[in-house]
């Protein structure tokens, strides 16, 4: 486990004895894990581990569906809330933790209007603060200085790459703390992969990013820290520079040596 | 596109040459305090190797984590791999630059046998050598690597007519062997930082063209078709 100076990093969220059941099935089983503030963990492992189901906690999405539910905690610092708590309003925490998906989904409307409405729903805003919350979406995704000059065109006519850094832009215009990627860049070439994945590194300065991946290297290549499950535990967390050439769970040496999964 | 690893090895390239600068200071000493006869100097090559052991070990940790988190292509794994080979040259480099000093205190409990002529003169250009092969990898220049590859006989030579010298001091004056056979010692130590130099010289060969020249005759080496 990680240890020493890392054991003094802030800490942005935390799962204690998480676990989640898709009506009688048991997917998580009691997953106690820290996420490091302004850092990026990856999740990997197997399908069926867990890790999208993990993620999902993170921001209340399994509520969207009957017959879930959680047991544990799952806390956000620095006040504390208990993000899977009943009392406590799903929509709140998503406008502290924002989601990426896996295909490109902005909404059918303009560029402008794909970033613009997240904040707009919340409370009126003046045209002028809009704009430059726009901008600044736009640019803190690395699209701005590509869209600048159509952004009243519709966001389908962009490139899947563009696309997608479309929906970071859009995840990223309510200020969240916690930004979660859900296989971000499964559907991208690799030029645009490559692209979202220098995004990522630049983004975790000012966010904290959780990032779900069954690209091991792409995990190897941008997270600070990898937790590694299996059959819906946790087996490993720790450095990712630790699991890749020193892990210390013979599960883990399996799998990120591809000798399964 | 300017990528974050681009950074990563950036500081591999400063580290390497931070540990050339080093190594070239410590075998500049080591033959200073030879010639001058001066221990203290000879001391300080001795402890001083220690920084240059740390550093081979920083270096070798730094590119086993690019190699593992990276999985770097072509032209950077090439950087990475004769990166991590160059340290070593380097740190036995160092070790070379380390005997010195210990037979140059040893050479100091007797009167000098002889005036140093030749023995300054290898040194001189095998530190040439050994600038020009770090001066080759920074700017990754294939061209003057090949040359310090054929510079390597120049110093192979001087070996030989040192231990011809010293070897008939012996035979004329058995008063003087422990002394001869110290500097003949001295003599292989320069001639093998040289060859370390070569060594360097042919990973910055590969590094750059991706042919590896290593065990092939310097003279057939101007070819540049090998």
């Amino acid at each position: 486990m990680a240890t020493g100076s890392d054991a003094r990093l802030p800490v942005k969220a935390e799962s204690k004895a998480l676990s989640f059941y898709y009506g009688a099935l048991h997917a998580l089983k009691g997953i106690s894990l820290v996420i490091p503030e302004r850092h990026t963990t990856a999740l990997i492992g197997p399908s069926g581990c867990g890790k999208t189901t993990y993620l999902r906690c993170l921001n209340r999405m399994h509520d969207l569906y009957a017959g879930n539910r959680y047991e544990g905690e799952v806390f956000l610092y620095p006040d504390g809330v208990n993000i899977v708590a009943p009392s406590v309003d799903p929509i709140e925490i998503r406008m502290r933790v924002g989601m990426v998906f896996q295909k490109p989904n902005p909404f059918p409307k303009s560029i402008y209007e794909n970033v613009a409405y997240g904040l707009r729903i919340r409370q009126p805003v003046r045209r002028t603060e809009l704009d430059e919350a726009v901008e600044r979406a736009l640019r803190d995704a690395a699209l701005w200085t590509e869209v600048k000059d159509r952004l009243h065109e519709p966001a389908w006519a962009l490139s899947g790459g563009q696309q997608q850094r479309l929906c970071i832009a859009r995840a990223l215009a309510t200020g969240p703390e916690l930004l979660l990627f859900d296989e971000p860049t499964s559907a991208l070439d690799p030029t645009a992969t490559a692209r979202i994945e220098e995004l990522v590194t630049d983004l975790k300065q000012r966010v904290t990013i959780v990032i779900v991946t069954h690209n091991m290297q792409q995990a190897a290549r941008i997270s600070d820290f990898t937790a590694f499950m299996y059959e819906g535990k946790l087996v490993e967390f720790d450095r990712t520079e630790i699991i890749y050439t020193n892990p210390s769970n013979k599960l883990t040496e399996a799998y990120v040596t591809g000798r399964f999964g | 596109m300017q990528r974050h690893v681009d950074e990563e090895f950036a500081e591999l390239k400063t580290q390497i040459l931070r540990m050339g600068g080093l190594v070239e200071g410590q075998v500049q000493r080591a033959i200073r305090a030879l010639v001058e006869r001066d221990a203290d100097l000879a001391s300080q090559v001795i402890e001083r190797d220690a920084l240059v052991n740390s550093l081979d070990v920083e270096i070798d940790e730094r590119c086993i984590r690019l190699l593992a988190l990276q999985a770097p292509a072509a032209s950077d794994l090439r950087f990475v791999t004769t990166a991590m080979k160059i340290s070593t040259e380097l740190e036995r480099m160092s070790d070379l630059a380390e005997n010195i000093s210990e037979r140059a205190i040893e050479l100091n409990e007797e009167p000098q046998l002889k005036p140093y002529i030749d023995i300054p003169r290898m040194a001189n250009w095998t530190m040439t050598m050994v600038r020009e092969c770090l001066d080759a990898f920074v700017r990754a220049d294939s061209k003057l690597a090949r040359k310090v590859l054929s510079d390597d006989d120049f110093v192979d030579n001087l070996t030989h007519q040192l231990f011809r010298e010293l070897l008939s001091f012996m035979i004329e004056n058995p008063a003087t062997i422990s002394r001869a056979i110290r500097l003949t010692f001295i003599g292989k130590y320069i001639e093998r930082i040289a060859d370390h130099a070569t060594n360097i010289a042919e990973l910055v060969v590969y590094m750059v063209e991706g042919k590896i020249v290593r065990h092939i005759d310097p003279s057939a080496l101007l070819d540049k078709s090998l």
